[in-house]
């Protein structure tokens, strides 16, 4: 049964950023639209619709986000099942999976996912309370836990017992505001130097203002297809080699490792598995970096590096034009994170580079691309496995 | 209304660090399990209440200085992950210490202490914090 190949046959963002004059819906029709005439295909071919978004439910006062997105895309009219996948900051990730499933079953042929996420409607730490709903609000964020409180948790320990440098984290973010001064979307376009990462305001020690993705509002849309929907089309486009997913405990401290991702751990290893391919054929990598910390720790839970050795990596191997090059979009911490839209905006990098379209940022003969989006604290990963022929 | 049920639900586990116990295997959870992660249909129906001690030691921790509305007030304050002798981690502020002196692998022990401030119901929260021992 399960024979389709599936495909992204187009894809399109907003930039993305503090967006005052930007509402949600707004948001999410520009990056659909985008996407759906960069696939060179028309509305009325859309067969299914996913929203992905985590907290327009608290933020923006705003459920039924399917339906809004199919609404103001002007596709109400065809009656297409549209429906939103939350899975937190994993949303993105987590809906694409969905329509790749959807279409590989049979099922669909032509799918769109639209990820979007306004976060700025909120004023001041009022934001911070509504994130921690992606930790446990009784266990966790009750206490006074917050998404960096637990992430400095993790990098305090993960420091201390492998004696790694706090320039090793603060390297993660130098690397994503070089990558992010290329993409003309990202949130921030600065390049920031060793010294500025280091010192930057205390958000949760260990961790800085420049060890934190920011708060960020964006919309990033992608079309998938059938394979017997290209042919029939004569269209091409990138092909999805795998799609997994896994699950932790909600809270950080009901897992046996406090920097161990057991869910990036699994779902890569099932995503290499199926894709039949090896680390060393990755041409480059999208981390969920929220925080910086993270981004050393997926490194090796994706299984690039050895526990506690990712630090080798930053100096050198992480950059544009090193041996594995991460987040040449900008990353979590400086293309930006609109939460639900995040993992989709992996999949339209990933697009970019692997059609030699990504400009200043290209990753040179780009073959292979691994995508890693993450929710809270890693309570879920999704992973996928983009390219080839 | 909603929010007072929520934490008045959740309060005996939190004023007194109401545990329970897997019958099968004798893992310890905090806060409480309908069924046990290790041992699933095996646990069910012997999953036994127990009352904690609130002593054990530190795990890791961080000051957090970037804060919600509720907490605003105690900030910069320390959180920890803190390791129960009966074997749960749990996550909880450490109070009337200085910063400095907070190191992992220190003893800590369990206080009853005011949460967060006034929460969009008006009403103030109780529950465990942990002081050095
Ligand atoms: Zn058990």
């Amino acid at each position: 049964m399960l024979s389709e190949n599936v495909f992204v046959i187009g894809a399109g963002e907003t930039k993305y950023g503090e967006l005052w004059e930007k509402s949600l819906r707004d948001l999410a029709v520009e990056a659909g639209l985008k996407a759906i005439e960069n696939a060179g295909i028309y509305s009325r071919d859309v067969q299914i619709l996913y929203g992905s978004n985590s907290l327009a439910g608290i933020i923006n006062g705003q459920e039924n986000i399917g339906s809004l997105i199919a609404d103001f895309s002007g596709i109400a009219s065809g009656n297409i099942p549209a429906v939103r996948i939350e899975a937190s900051s994993a949303s993105g990730g987590a809906a694409v999976r969905e329509a790749y499933l959807a279409i590989k079953s049979g099922e669909y042929d032509v799918a769109v996912v639209g990820g979007v996420e306004k976060m700025t409607d909120i004023f001041g730490n009022e934001v911070l309370d509504m994130m921690s709903s992606l930790l446990d609000r009784e266990w966790e964020a009750f206490f006074g836990a917050t998404p960096a409180a637990l992430a400095a948790i993790s990098a305090r320990k993960y420091m201390k017992d492998f004696n790694v440098k706090k320039e090793a984290l603060a390297m993660m973010s130098v690397n994503d505001h070089a990558n992010a001064s290329l993409n003309p979307n990202s949130h921030f376009k600065n390049k920031i130097t060793l010294d500025q990462a280091l010192n930057a305001t205390s958000v949760a020690e260990p961790l800085n203002l420049m060890d934190c993705s920011p708060v960020t509002d964006g919309a990033s849309a992608i079309v998938l297809a059938s394979e017997s929907y290209l042919k029939k089309n004569k269209l091409n486009g990138m092909r999805i080699l795998a799609s997994a997913i896994s699950q932790d405990y909600l809270a950080l401290h009901s897992r046996d490792s406090i920097y161990t991702l057991d869910s990036t751990r699994i779902a890569a290893d099932e995503a290499f598995k199926r894709s039949g391919l090896k680390r060393e054929d990755m041409s480059f990598v999208e981390l969920h970096d929220s925080y910086s910390i993270y981004g050393l720790m997926e490194l090796e839970d994706l299984g690039f590096a050895k526990k506690g050795e990712a630090d080798k990596l930053v100096e050198e191997d992480i950059k544009l034009g090193g041996r594995l090059p991460v987040n040449p979009s900008g990353g979590l911490k400086a293309k930006g994170n609109p939460l639900g839209a995040t993992g989709v905006g992996q999949f339209v990098e990933a697009f970019l580079q692997l059609k030699g379209k990504a400009d200043k940022r290209q990753v040179k003969d780009a073959r292979y691309g691994l995508l890693q989006n993450m929710a809270g604290t890693g309570s879920t990963s999704v992973v996928h496995i983009v390219g080839g022929d | 209304m909603g929010e007072l049920s929520r934490i008045w639900r959740e309060s005996e586990h939190r004023y007194r660090l109401m545990g329970n116990r897997c019958g099968n295997c004798n893992r310890v959870f905090f806060p409480i399990r309908a069924v046990c992660p290790h041992c699933h249909r095996e646990s069910i129906g012997k999953m036994k209440p127990m009352e904690l001690s609130g002593r054990g030691e530190i795990v890791s921790f961080t000051i957090v200085h970037d804060t919600p509305p509720s907490f605003v007030r105690q900030r910069p304050y320390a959180l920890a992950l803190i390791k129960l002798d009966e074997g749960p981690v749990l996550t909880g502020q450490i109070v009337d210490a200085e910063n400095d002196s907070i190191e992992m692998g220190k003893r800590v022990r369990s206080v009853f202490r005011k949460i967060g401030e006034d929460g969009k119901s008006g009403i103030i929260q109780y529950g465990y914090k942990f002081v050095l021992e």
